[in-house]
Protein backbone atom coordinates (compact mmCIF):
# COMPACT_ATOMS: atom_id res chain seq x y z
CA UNK A 1 0.00 0.00 0.00
CA UNK A 2 2.69 2.62 0.84
CA UNK A 3 4.54 1.76 -2.40
CA UNK A 4 1.37 2.21 -4.39
CA UNK A 5 0.82 5.56 -2.74
CA UNK A 6 4.37 6.68 -3.46
CA UNK A 7 4.06 5.62 -7.08
CA UNK A 8 0.89 7.60 -7.39
CA UNK A 9 2.58 10.64 -5.91
CA UNK A 10 5.49 10.38 -8.33
CA UNK A 11 3.01 9.98 -11.16
CA UNK A 12 1.13 13.17 -10.20
CA UNK A 13 4.41 15.06 -9.84
CA UNK A 14 5.58 13.98 -13.29
CA UNK A 15 2.17 14.74 -14.76
CA UNK A 16 2.30 18.24 -13.24
CA UNK A 17 5.62 19.06 -14.89
CA UNK A 18 4.58 17.64 -18.26
CA UNK A 19 1.37 19.67 -18.16
CA UNK A 20 3.28 22.81 -17.11
CA UNK A 21 5.72 22.30 -19.99
CA UNK A 22 2.89 21.94 -22.53
CA UNK A 23 1.24 25.12 -21.21
CA UNK A 24 4.55 26.97 -21.44
CA UNK A 25 5.09 25.93 -25.07
CA UNK A 26 1.47 26.60 -26.00
CA UNK A 27 1.60 30.06 -24.49
CA UNK A 28 4.92 31.15 -25.91
CA UNK A 29 5.35 29.33 -29.23
CA UNK A 30 2.98 31.42 -31.39
CA UNK A 31 4.41 34.67 -30.06
CA UNK A 32 7.99 33.41 -30.45
CA UNK A 33 7.17 32.52 -34.04
CA UNK A 34 6.13 36.13 -34.61
CA UNK A 35 9.48 37.33 -33.25
CA UNK A 36 11.44 34.74 -35.26
CA UNK A 37 9.54 35.71 -38.41
CA UNK A 38 10.50 39.33 -37.88
CA UNK A 39 14.23 38.58 -37.79
CA UNK A 40 14.44 35.75 -40.35
CA UNK A 41 15.65 36.33 -43.88
CA UNK A 42 12.65 36.44 -46.23
CA UNK A 43 13.87 33.42 -48.20
CA UNK A 44 13.93 31.15 -45.16
CA UNK A 45 10.38 32.14 -44.17
CA UNK A 46 9.12 30.91 -47.52
CA UNK A 47 11.25 27.75 -47.59
CA UNK A 48 9.81 24.25 -47.74
CA UNK A 49 10.39 22.39 -45.50
CA UNK A 50 10.24 25.28 -43.12
CA UNK A 51 13.33 25.96 -41.02
CA UNK A 52 12.30 26.80 -37.47
CA UNK A 53 15.53 28.45 -36.40
CA UNK A 54 16.85 30.92 -39.00
CA UNK A 55 20.43 30.35 -40.16
CA UNK A 56 21.18 34.04 -39.56
CA UNK A 57 19.15 36.83 -38.09
CA UNK A 58 18.56 40.32 -39.36
CA UNK A 59 17.26 43.38 -37.55
CA UNK A 60 17.12 45.25 -40.84
CA UNK A 61 13.32 45.47 -40.77
CA UNK A 62 13.30 47.17 -37.36
CA UNK A 63 16.01 49.58 -38.47
CA UNK A 64 14.12 50.45 -41.63
CA UNK A 65 10.86 51.17 -39.78
CA UNK A 66 12.59 53.64 -37.48
CA UNK A 67 15.15 55.25 -39.75
CA UNK A 68 13.80 55.37 -43.26
CA UNK A 69 12.82 58.78 -44.57
CA UNK A 70 9.31 59.87 -45.42
CA UNK A 71 9.79 58.49 -48.91
CA UNK A 72 9.22 55.05 -47.52
CA UNK A 73 5.49 55.37 -47.08
CA UNK A 74 4.93 52.24 -44.98
CA UNK A 75 7.65 53.02 -42.44
CA UNK A 76 6.54 56.64 -42.17
CA UNK A 77 2.87 55.73 -41.69
CA UNK A 78 3.81 53.18 -39.07
CA UNK A 79 5.86 55.69 -37.04
CA UNK A 80 3.11 58.30 -37.23
CA UNK A 81 0.48 55.76 -36.24
CA UNK A 82 2.50 54.70 -33.23
CA UNK A 83 2.72 58.35 -32.13
CA UNK A 84 -1.03 58.82 -32.66
CA UNK A 85 -1.80 55.74 -30.59
CA UNK A 86 0.35 56.99 -27.72
CA UNK A 87 -1.26 60.46 -27.81
CA UNK A 88 -4.80 59.10 -27.89
CA UNK A 89 -4.18 56.46 -25.23
CA UNK A 90 -2.61 58.95 -22.80
CA UNK A 91 -5.38 61.53 -23.29
CA UNK A 92 -8.00 58.84 -22.77
CA UNK A 93 -6.27 57.69 -19.57
CA UNK A 94 -6.32 61.25 -18.18
CA UNK A 95 -9.92 62.03 -19.15
CA UNK A 96 -11.48 58.77 -18.04
CA UNK A 97 -9.44 58.44 -14.84
CA UNK A 98 -10.51 61.90 -13.66
CA UNK A 99 -14.17 61.75 -14.66
CA UNK A 100 -14.53 58.07 -13.76
CA UNK A 101 -12.79 58.20 -10.37
CA UNK A 102 -14.76 61.13 -8.96
CA UNK A 103 -17.98 59.48 -10.14
CA UNK A 104 -16.86 56.18 -8.59
CA UNK A 105 -16.19 57.98 -5.31
CA UNK A 106 -19.65 59.42 -5.21
CA UNK A 107 -21.22 56.04 -6.04
CA UNK A 108 -19.15 54.30 -3.39
CA UNK A 109 -19.33 56.84 -0.58
CA UNK A 110 -22.15 59.34 -0.92
CA UNK A 111 -25.90 59.07 -0.56
CA UNK A 112 -28.05 60.63 -3.24
CA UNK A 113 -31.30 60.12 -5.09
CA UNK A 114 -31.50 57.66 -8.03
CA UNK A 115 -28.03 56.34 -7.15
CA UNK A 116 -28.74 52.70 -7.89
CA UNK A 117 -30.57 53.53 -11.11
CA UNK A 118 -27.63 55.64 -12.33
CA UNK A 119 -25.19 52.84 -11.46
CA UNK A 120 -27.29 50.44 -13.54
CA UNK A 121 -27.13 52.85 -16.49
CA UNK A 122 -23.33 52.96 -16.19
CA UNK A 123 -23.13 49.17 -16.08
CA UNK A 124 -25.33 48.93 -19.15
CA UNK A 125 -23.23 51.45 -21.11
CA UNK A 126 -20.12 49.49 -20.18
CA UNK A 127 -21.70 46.38 -21.70
CA UNK A 128 -22.87 48.01 -24.94
CA UNK A 129 -20.70 46.82 -27.84
CA UNK A 130 -19.35 49.59 -30.12
CA UNK A 131 -21.22 48.16 -33.10
CA UNK A 132 -24.53 49.03 -31.44
CA UNK A 133 -23.83 52.78 -31.60
CA UNK A 134 -21.26 53.18 -34.33
CA UNK A 135 -23.68 54.14 -37.11
CA UNK A 136 -25.26 56.93 -35.07
CA UNK A 137 -21.82 58.05 -33.90
CA UNK A 138 -20.69 58.20 -37.50
CA UNK A 139 -23.48 60.63 -38.44
CA UNK A 140 -22.93 62.69 -35.24
CA UNK A 141 -19.16 63.01 -35.64
CA UNK A 142 -19.65 63.78 -39.29
CA UNK A 143 -21.85 66.78 -38.40
CA UNK A 144 -19.28 67.96 -35.84
CA UNK A 145 -16.38 67.59 -38.31
CA UNK A 146 -14.61 65.25 -35.90
CA UNK A 147 -14.10 62.37 -38.30
CA UNK A 148 -10.45 61.52 -38.94
CA UNK A 149 -9.20 63.55 -35.96
CA UNK A 150 -7.35 62.51 -32.81
CA UNK A 151 -9.84 64.53 -30.75
CA UNK A 152 -12.77 62.57 -32.17
CA UNK A 153 -11.05 59.27 -31.41
CA UNK A 154 -10.19 60.40 -27.87
CA UNK A 155 -13.85 61.28 -27.20
CA UNK A 156 -15.03 57.94 -28.61
CA UNK A 157 -12.58 55.91 -26.52
CA UNK A 158 -13.53 57.81 -23.37
CA UNK A 159 -17.09 56.60 -23.86
CA UNK A 160 -16.19 53.00 -23.10
CA UNK A 161 -13.24 53.59 -20.77
CA UNK A 162 -15.13 55.94 -18.40
CA UNK A 163 -17.80 53.40 -17.36
CA UNK A 164 -14.97 50.86 -17.05
CA UNK A 165 -13.10 53.15 -14.62
CA UNK A 166 -16.31 53.82 -12.66
CA UNK A 167 -16.93 50.09 -12.36
CA UNK A 168 -13.46 49.18 -11.12
CA UNK A 169 -12.77 52.23 -8.95
CA UNK A 170 -16.13 51.89 -7.21
CA UNK A 171 -14.91 48.55 -5.89
CA UNK A 172 -11.60 50.03 -4.72
CA UNK A 173 -13.29 52.96 -2.99
CA UNK A 174 -15.65 50.63 -1.16
CA UNK A 175 -12.70 48.66 0.19
CA UNK A 176 -11.20 51.76 1.88
CA UNK A 177 -12.41 51.96 5.49
CA UNK A 178 -14.95 54.74 6.03
CA UNK A 179 -13.55 55.77 9.44
CA UNK A 180 -10.53 57.46 7.86
CA UNK A 181 -12.71 59.80 5.88
CA UNK A 182 -15.01 60.46 8.84
CA UNK A 183 -11.99 61.35 10.98
CA UNK A 184 -10.78 63.79 8.35
CA UNK A 185 -14.23 65.38 8.15
CA UNK A 186 -14.40 65.78 11.95
CA UNK A 187 -10.99 67.42 11.84
CA UNK A 188 -12.55 70.07 9.65
CA UNK A 189 -11.68 68.87 6.16
CA UNK A 190 -14.16 69.84 3.46
CA UNK A 191 -15.62 67.03 1.36
CA UNK A 192 -13.33 67.88 -1.51
CA UNK A 193 -10.27 67.89 0.75
CA UNK A 194 -11.26 64.57 2.29
CA UNK A 195 -11.46 63.17 -1.23
CA UNK A 196 -8.16 64.56 -2.51
CA UNK A 197 -6.09 64.21 0.68
CA UNK A 198 -7.42 60.98 2.19
CA UNK A 199 -9.26 58.85 -0.31
CA UNK A 200 -7.25 59.37 -3.50
CA UNK A 201 -3.84 58.55 -1.96
CA UNK A 202 -5.29 55.36 -0.50
CA UNK A 203 -6.83 54.46 -3.84
CA UNK A 204 -3.52 54.93 -5.66
CA UNK A 205 -2.87 51.22 -6.39
CA UNK A 206 -6.34 51.03 -7.90
CA UNK A 207 -5.70 54.15 -9.95
CA UNK A 208 -2.47 52.69 -11.33
CA UNK A 209 -4.16 49.39 -12.19
CA UNK A 210 -7.11 51.10 -13.83
CA UNK A 211 -4.89 53.58 -15.68
CA UNK A 212 -2.83 50.77 -17.21
CA UNK A 213 -5.93 48.81 -18.19
CA UNK A 214 -7.39 51.90 -19.86
CA UNK A 215 -4.12 52.45 -21.72
CA UNK A 216 -4.20 48.83 -22.95
CA UNK A 217 -7.86 49.14 -24.00
CA UNK A 218 -7.14 52.28 -26.04
CA UNK A 219 -3.91 50.92 -27.48
CA UNK A 220 -5.53 47.82 -28.93
CA UNK A 221 -8.84 49.37 -30.00
CA UNK A 222 -9.46 48.74 -33.69
CA UNK A 223 -13.14 49.00 -34.64
CA UNK A 224 -13.62 52.75 -34.03
CA UNK A 225 -10.17 53.54 -35.42
CA UNK A 226 -10.92 51.61 -38.62
CA UNK A 227 -14.15 53.47 -39.26
CA UNK A 228 -13.26 56.95 -38.01
CA UNK A 229 -9.68 57.44 -39.21
CA UNK A 230 -8.10 57.28 -42.62
CA UNK A 231 -5.27 59.84 -42.83
CA UNK A 232 -1.75 59.62 -41.45
CA UNK A 233 -2.65 62.41 -39.01
CA UNK A 234 -5.20 60.30 -37.15
CA UNK A 235 -4.86 56.59 -37.82
CA UNK A 236 -3.68 54.41 -34.96
CA UNK A 237 -1.26 51.53 -34.75
CA UNK A 238 -3.92 48.84 -35.05
CA UNK A 239 -5.16 50.36 -38.32
CA UNK A 240 -1.58 50.61 -39.56
CA UNK A 241 -1.06 46.93 -38.74
CA UNK A 242 -4.20 45.88 -40.61
CA UNK A 243 -3.10 47.92 -43.65
CA UNK A 244 0.38 46.44 -43.39
CA UNK A 245 -1.15 42.98 -43.64
CA UNK A 246 -3.12 44.04 -46.68
CA UNK A 247 -0.51 46.04 -48.55
CA UNK A 248 2.52 43.92 -47.80
CA UNK A 249 0.57 40.87 -48.78
CA UNK A 250 3.76 38.91 -49.40
CA UNK A 251 6.22 40.56 -47.03
CA UNK A 252 5.48 38.44 -43.98
CA UNK A 253 8.66 39.52 -42.26
CA UNK A 254 7.53 43.14 -42.33
CA UNK A 255 4.04 42.25 -41.05
CA UNK A 256 5.66 40.35 -38.19
CA UNK A 257 7.96 43.28 -37.39
CA UNK A 258 5.01 45.67 -37.19
CA UNK A 259 3.20 43.14 -35.01
CA UNK A 260 6.10 42.82 -32.59
CA UNK A 261 6.45 46.60 -32.31
CA UNK A 262 2.73 47.04 -31.62
CA UNK A 263 2.85 44.25 -29.05
CA UNK A 264 5.91 45.33 -27.07
CA UNK A 265 4.35 48.27 -25.17
CA UNK A 266 1.34 46.29 -23.85
CA UNK A 267 3.36 43.14 -23.10
CA UNK A 268 6.07 45.06 -21.24
CA UNK A 269 3.48 47.08 -19.29
CA UNK A 270 1.57 43.91 -18.44
CA UNK A 271 4.60 41.94 -17.26
CA UNK A 272 5.94 44.91 -15.30
CA UNK A 273 2.67 45.86 -13.58
CA UNK A 274 1.25 42.34 -13.46
CA UNK A 275 0.15 42.44 -9.85
CA UNK A 276 -1.74 45.71 -10.34
CA UNK A 277 -3.36 44.49 -13.53
CA UNK A 278 -4.55 41.25 -12.00
CA UNK A 279 -6.03 43.10 -9.03
CA UNK A 280 -7.79 45.45 -11.44
CA UNK A 281 -9.15 42.63 -13.57
CA UNK A 282 -10.43 40.63 -10.66
CA UNK A 283 -11.93 43.76 -9.06
CA UNK A 284 -14.75 43.53 -11.53
CA UNK A 285 -13.75 44.57 -15.00
CA UNK A 286 -12.75 42.52 -17.96
CA UNK A 287 -10.94 43.74 -21.04
CA UNK A 288 -12.31 42.53 -24.38
CA UNK B 1 -19.22 82.39 5.23
CA UNK B 2 -20.06 80.02 2.39
CA UNK B 3 -22.46 77.28 3.21
CA UNK B 4 -20.82 73.85 2.85
CA UNK B 5 -22.14 71.76 -0.03
CA UNK B 6 -24.79 69.20 0.83
CA UNK B 7 -23.80 65.57 0.32
CA UNK B 8 -26.28 65.12 -2.49
CA UNK B 9 -25.19 68.22 -4.43
CA UNK B 10 -21.54 67.27 -4.03
CA UNK B 11 -22.36 63.81 -5.40
CA UNK B 12 -24.21 65.26 -8.39
CA UNK B 13 -21.29 67.56 -9.21
CA UNK B 14 -18.86 64.64 -9.06
CA UNK B 15 -20.83 62.39 -11.39
CA UNK B 16 -21.59 65.15 -13.93
CA UNK B 17 -18.51 64.72 -16.19
CA UNK B 18 -18.96 60.94 -16.44
CA UNK B 19 -22.71 61.30 -16.97
CA UNK B 20 -22.17 63.84 -19.77
CA UNK B 21 -19.71 61.47 -21.46
CA UNK B 22 -21.95 58.43 -21.38
CA UNK B 23 -25.14 60.31 -22.24
CA UNK B 24 -23.69 62.08 -25.26
CA UNK B 25 -21.54 59.24 -26.62
CA UNK B 26 -23.51 56.15 -25.67
CA UNK B 27 -27.14 56.74 -24.69
CA UNK B 28 -28.00 59.45 -27.21
CA UNK B 29 -26.46 57.38 -30.06
CA UNK B 30 -28.57 54.38 -29.00
CA UNK B 31 -31.73 56.49 -29.30
CA UNK B 32 -30.52 57.94 -32.58
CA UNK B 33 -29.87 54.40 -33.82
CA UNK B 34 -33.44 53.47 -32.91
CA UNK B 35 -34.73 56.54 -34.78
CA UNK B 36 -32.63 55.75 -37.86
CA UNK B 37 -33.91 52.18 -37.90
CA UNK B 38 -37.45 53.44 -38.73
CA UNK B 39 -36.32 55.06 -41.98
CA UNK B 40 -34.80 53.81 -45.15
CA UNK B 41 -31.44 55.57 -45.24
CA UNK B 42 -29.30 54.32 -48.06
CA UNK B 43 -26.14 56.29 -48.78
CA UNK B 44 -26.07 55.07 -52.34
CA UNK B 45 -29.31 57.04 -52.75
CA UNK B 46 -28.86 59.97 -50.34
CA UNK B 47 -31.77 62.19 -51.36
CA UNK B 48 -34.68 60.04 -50.30
CA UNK B 49 -35.11 58.69 -46.81
CA UNK B 50 -38.69 57.46 -46.50
CA UNK B 51 -40.21 56.45 -43.17
CA UNK B 52 -40.72 52.70 -43.19
CA UNK B 53 -41.83 52.03 -39.62
CA UNK B 54 -40.93 48.50 -38.60
CA UNK B 55 -40.18 47.57 -42.21
CA UNK B 56 -36.44 47.14 -41.62
CA UNK B 57 -37.07 44.89 -38.63
CA UNK B 58 -39.48 42.71 -40.62
CA UNK B 59 -37.05 42.49 -43.53
CA UNK B 60 -34.13 41.48 -41.31
CA UNK B 61 -36.01 39.13 -38.99
CA UNK B 62 -37.69 37.34 -41.90
CA UNK B 63 -34.52 36.85 -43.95
CA UNK B 64 -31.94 34.10 -43.47
CA UNK B 65 -28.75 36.24 -43.28
CA UNK B 66 -29.46 37.64 -39.81
CA UNK B 67 -30.30 34.25 -38.37
CA UNK B 68 -27.27 32.64 -39.98
CA UNK B 69 -25.05 35.31 -38.42
CA UNK B 70 -26.81 34.82 -35.08
CA UNK B 71 -26.34 31.05 -35.19
CA UNK B 72 -22.63 31.54 -35.99
CA UNK B 73 -22.33 34.02 -33.12
CA UNK B 74 -23.93 31.56 -30.71
CA UNK B 75 -21.69 28.74 -32.03
CA UNK B 76 -18.64 30.97 -31.61
CA UNK B 77 -19.71 31.86 -28.06
CA UNK B 78 -20.49 28.28 -26.99
CA UNK B 79 -17.36 26.67 -28.47
CA UNK B 80 -14.85 29.39 -27.56
CA UNK B 81 -16.17 29.91 -24.05
CA UNK B 82 -16.32 26.16 -23.28
CA UNK B 83 -12.76 25.70 -24.51
CA UNK B 84 -11.61 28.73 -22.54
CA UNK B 85 -13.23 27.31 -19.41
CA UNK B 86 -11.88 23.78 -19.81
CA UNK B 87 -8.37 25.06 -20.49
CA UNK B 88 -8.65 27.96 -18.05
CA UNK B 89 -9.81 25.87 -15.10
CA UNK B 90 -7.21 23.14 -15.73
CA UNK B 91 -4.40 25.67 -16.00
CA UNK B 92 -5.59 27.59 -12.95
CA UNK B 93 -5.71 24.34 -10.93
CA UNK B 94 -2.14 23.59 -12.03
CA UNK B 95 -0.95 27.10 -11.15
CA UNK B 96 -2.56 26.73 -7.74
CA UNK B 97 -0.31 23.69 -7.03
CA UNK B 98 3.29 23.87 -5.88
CA UNK B 99 6.02 23.18 -8.42
CA UNK B 100 9.37 24.60 -9.46
CA UNK B 101 9.02 27.52 -11.84
CA UNK B 102 5.43 28.22 -10.88
CA UNK B 103 6.08 31.96 -10.53
CA UNK B 104 7.56 32.03 -14.03
CA UNK B 105 4.60 30.26 -15.61
CA UNK B 106 2.23 32.49 -13.66
CA UNK B 107 3.79 35.62 -15.12
CA UNK B 108 4.22 34.31 -18.66
CA UNK B 109 0.69 32.95 -18.94
CA UNK B 110 -0.67 36.48 -19.31
CA UNK B 111 1.30 37.28 -22.50
CA UNK B 112 -1.26 36.17 -25.12
CA UNK B 113 -3.89 38.34 -23.43
CA UNK B 114 -1.63 41.40 -23.70
CA UNK B 115 -1.13 41.01 -27.45
CA UNK B 116 -3.44 43.42 -29.34
CA UNK B 117 -6.29 41.55 -31.04
CA UNK B 118 -5.35 42.84 -34.46
CA UNK B 119 -1.77 41.52 -34.06
CA UNK B 120 -3.15 38.25 -32.73
CA UNK B 121 -5.32 37.87 -35.83
CA UNK B 122 -2.48 38.72 -38.16
CA UNK B 123 -0.19 36.30 -36.30
CA UNK B 124 -2.62 33.37 -36.63
CA UNK B 125 -3.36 34.17 -40.26
CA UNK B 126 0.37 33.82 -40.83
CA UNK B 127 0.50 30.54 -38.88
CA UNK B 128 -2.50 29.18 -40.87
CA UNK B 129 -1.11 30.37 -44.20
CA UNK B 130 -1.85 27.69 -46.84
CA UNK B 131 1.55 27.92 -48.58
CA UNK B 132 4.10 28.95 -45.95
CA UNK B 133 2.26 28.64 -42.65
CA UNK B 134 3.86 27.22 -39.53
CA UNK B 135 0.90 24.94 -38.79
CA UNK B 136 1.19 23.22 -42.17
CA UNK B 137 4.96 22.91 -41.75
CA UNK B 138 4.65 21.48 -38.24
CA UNK B 139 1.94 18.96 -39.11
CA UNK B 140 3.72 17.71 -42.25
CA UNK B 141 7.09 17.49 -40.49
CA UNK B 142 5.68 15.30 -37.71
CA UNK B 143 3.70 13.32 -40.30
CA UNK B 144 0.13 14.16 -39.29
CA UNK B 145 -0.85 15.49 -42.73
CA UNK B 146 0.50 14.61 -46.18
CA UNK B 147 0.02 17.91 -47.94
CA UNK B 148 -0.48 21.55 -46.98
CA UNK B 149 -4.06 22.45 -46.05
CA UNK B 150 -6.00 25.64 -46.58
CA UNK B 151 -7.06 26.21 -42.97
CA UNK B 152 -9.06 29.33 -43.67
CA UNK B 153 -10.31 28.12 -47.04
CA UNK B 154 -13.63 26.46 -46.19
CA UNK B 155 -16.43 28.15 -44.22
CA UNK B 156 -16.85 25.87 -41.21
CA UNK B 157 -13.17 25.04 -40.79
CA UNK B 158 -12.31 28.76 -40.99
CA UNK B 159 -14.81 29.56 -38.24
CA UNK B 160 -13.19 26.96 -36.00
CA UNK B 161 -9.69 28.21 -36.78
CA UNK B 162 -10.73 31.76 -35.84
CA UNK B 163 -12.05 30.30 -32.58
CA UNK B 164 -8.61 28.73 -31.96
CA UNK B 165 -6.98 32.15 -32.30
CA UNK B 166 -9.56 33.72 -29.98
CA UNK B 167 -9.19 30.96 -27.38
CA UNK B 168 -5.40 31.36 -27.38
CA UNK B 169 -5.73 35.05 -26.56
CA UNK B 170 -8.58 34.90 -24.06
CA UNK B 171 -7.81 31.76 -22.02
CA UNK B 172 -5.23 33.63 -19.86
CA UNK B 173 -8.00 35.94 -18.69
CA UNK B 174 -10.09 32.98 -17.52
CA UNK B 175 -6.98 31.53 -15.83
CA UNK B 176 -6.42 34.78 -13.92
CA UNK B 177 -10.02 35.08 -12.78
CA UNK B 178 -10.33 31.41 -11.78
CA UNK B 179 -6.95 31.47 -10.02
CA UNK B 180 -8.11 34.47 -7.98
CA UNK B 181 -11.28 32.54 -7.16
CA UNK B 182 -9.29 29.43 -6.15
CA UNK B 183 -7.20 31.47 -3.75
CA UNK B 184 -10.29 32.51 -1.81
CA UNK B 185 -11.27 28.89 -1.04
CA UNK B 186 -10.34 28.20 2.61
CA UNK B 187 -7.77 25.44 3.04
CA UNK B 188 -9.67 23.85 5.91
CA UNK B 189 -12.37 22.70 3.52
CA UNK B 190 -9.89 20.46 1.69
CA UNK B 191 -8.26 19.28 4.90
CA UNK B 192 -11.52 18.06 6.35
CA UNK B 193 -12.36 16.42 3.02
CA UNK B 194 -8.93 14.77 2.98
CA UNK B 195 -9.64 13.25 6.39
CA UNK B 196 -12.93 11.89 5.09
CA UNK B 197 -10.99 10.11 2.37
CA UNK B 198 -12.34 12.04 -0.64
CA UNK B 199 -10.30 11.54 -3.78
CA UNK B 200 -9.11 14.25 -6.17
CA UNK B 201 -12.13 14.15 -8.47
CA UNK B 202 -14.57 14.15 -5.56
CA UNK B 203 -12.81 17.11 -4.00
CA UNK B 204 -12.96 18.96 -7.31
CA UNK B 205 -16.66 18.38 -7.90
CA UNK B 206 -17.81 18.74 -4.29
CA UNK B 207 -15.61 21.59 -3.04
CA UNK B 208 -13.70 23.42 -5.77
CA UNK B 209 -16.38 23.72 -8.42
CA UNK B 210 -19.21 24.85 -6.08
CA UNK B 211 -16.89 27.39 -4.44
CA UNK B 212 -15.89 28.73 -7.86
CA UNK B 213 -19.50 29.11 -8.99
CA UNK B 214 -19.76 32.90 -8.51
CA UNK B 215 -16.48 33.52 -10.38
CA UNK B 216 -17.47 31.17 -13.18
CA UNK B 217 -20.84 32.89 -13.50
CA UNK B 218 -19.32 36.36 -13.81
CA UNK B 219 -16.72 35.29 -16.35
CA UNK B 220 -19.31 33.34 -18.30
CA UNK B 221 -21.67 36.28 -18.66
CA UNK B 222 -18.94 38.80 -19.46
CA UNK B 223 -17.41 36.52 -22.09
CA UNK B 224 -20.84 35.89 -23.62
CA UNK B 225 -21.40 39.62 -24.01
CA UNK B 226 -17.96 40.05 -25.47
CA UNK B 227 -18.85 37.68 -28.28
CA UNK B 228 -20.95 40.57 -29.58
CA UNK B 229 -17.77 42.63 -29.81
CA UNK B 230 -15.82 40.06 -31.86
CA UNK B 231 -14.78 41.96 -34.94
CA UNK B 232 -11.04 42.68 -35.21
CA UNK B 233 -9.97 39.07 -35.41
CA UNK B 234 -12.49 38.30 -38.16
CA UNK B 235 -11.67 41.44 -40.12
CA UNK B 236 -7.98 40.57 -40.21
CA UNK B 237 -8.17 36.78 -40.55
CA UNK B 238 -11.04 36.11 -42.94
CA UNK B 239 -13.05 39.31 -43.63
CA UNK B 240 -16.17 37.33 -42.82
CA UNK B 241 -15.49 34.75 -45.52
CA UNK B 242 -15.20 32.27 -47.09
CA UNK B 243 -18.85 32.23 -48.23
CA UNK B 244 -19.82 34.29 -45.13
CA UNK B 245 -18.70 31.33 -43.01
CA UNK B 246 -17.15 33.57 -40.35
CA UNK B 247 -19.65 36.41 -40.58
CA UNK B 248 -20.73 36.93 -36.98
CA UNK B 249 -23.42 39.44 -36.06
CA UNK B 250 -21.01 42.38 -35.54
CA UNK B 251 -19.26 41.82 -38.83
CA UNK B 252 -22.62 41.52 -40.61
CA UNK B 253 -23.77 44.85 -39.16
CA UNK B 254 -20.49 46.52 -40.12
CA UNK B 255 -20.78 45.23 -43.64
CA UNK B 256 -24.39 46.36 -44.14
CA UNK B 257 -23.63 49.86 -42.86
CA UNK B 258 -20.13 50.58 -44.09
CA UNK B 259 -19.61 48.37 -47.15
CA UNK B 260 -23.12 48.39 -48.63
CA UNK B 261 -23.92 51.83 -47.08
CA UNK B 262 -27.36 50.65 -45.91
CA UNK B 263 -27.26 52.83 -42.79
CA UNK B 264 -30.76 52.13 -41.56
CA UNK B 265 -30.44 48.39 -42.06
CA UNK B 266 -27.22 48.57 -40.06
CA UNK B 267 -28.99 50.68 -37.42
CA UNK B 268 -31.75 48.09 -37.17
CA UNK B 269 -29.22 45.32 -36.60
CA UNK B 270 -27.39 47.53 -34.10
CA UNK B 271 -30.56 48.14 -32.12
CA UNK B 272 -31.34 44.43 -32.07
CA UNK B 273 -27.85 43.90 -30.62
CA UNK B 274 -28.52 46.57 -27.96
CA UNK B 275 -31.72 44.77 -26.95
CA UNK B 276 -29.86 41.46 -26.65
CA UNK B 277 -27.18 43.09 -24.51
CA UNK B 278 -29.83 44.73 -22.33
CA UNK B 279 -31.34 41.29 -21.71
CA UNK B 280 -27.92 39.82 -20.89
CA UNK B 281 -27.13 42.77 -18.57
CA UNK B 282 -30.29 42.11 -16.60
CA UNK B 283 -29.27 38.46 -16.19
CA UNK B 284 -25.80 39.66 -15.16
CA UNK B 285 -27.16 41.97 -12.46
CA UNK B 286 -29.46 39.22 -11.17
CA UNK B 287 -26.53 36.81 -11.04
CA UNK B 288 -24.37 39.35 -9.23
CA UNK B 289 -27.19 39.94 -6.78
CA UNK B 290 -26.65 36.43 -5.46
CA UNK B 291 -23.13 37.47 -4.50
CA UNK B 292 -22.75 39.47 -1.34
CA UNK B 293 -20.17 41.95 -2.56
CA UNK B 294 -19.64 44.10 -5.74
Amino acid sequence: MPILRRNRKIFTEVFKYIFAFIILIGTLAPFLWLIISSISPEKELLAKPLQWIPSRHTFQRYVSIFTESENNKAAYVFRQAMGNSIKVALSVVVISLISGTIAAYSFARLKFRFKNKIIMVFLFTYMIPPVAIIIALFTILNELNLIDTLLGLTILYSSFTTPFVVWIMKGYMQSIPGDLEDAARIDGCSRLKALTRVILPLALPGLIATGILVFLLSWEEFFYALIFTSSVQAKTISVAISEFSGRHAVDYGMIATGGVLATLPPVILTLFFQRYIISGLTAGGVKG
Amino acid sequence: MRRPLSEENFAFILITPAVIIIFSIVLYPILKTLYMSFFNIDLTNPFSRPFVGLGNYLEILCGPTFWNAMVRTVYFAVVSISMEFILGISIALLLNEDFYGRWLLRSLIIIPWAIPTIVNGSLWRWIFNPQYGALNALLTQIGLIDSYQSWLGSPFLALNMVIVADVWKMTPLVVIMILAGLQTIPHELYESAGVDGANVLKRFFHITLPMLKPTILIVLILRTMETFKVFDIIYIMTSGGPANGTQLITYYTYREAFSYLQLSKGATLAFLISLTILGLSIIYVKALGTKTEY
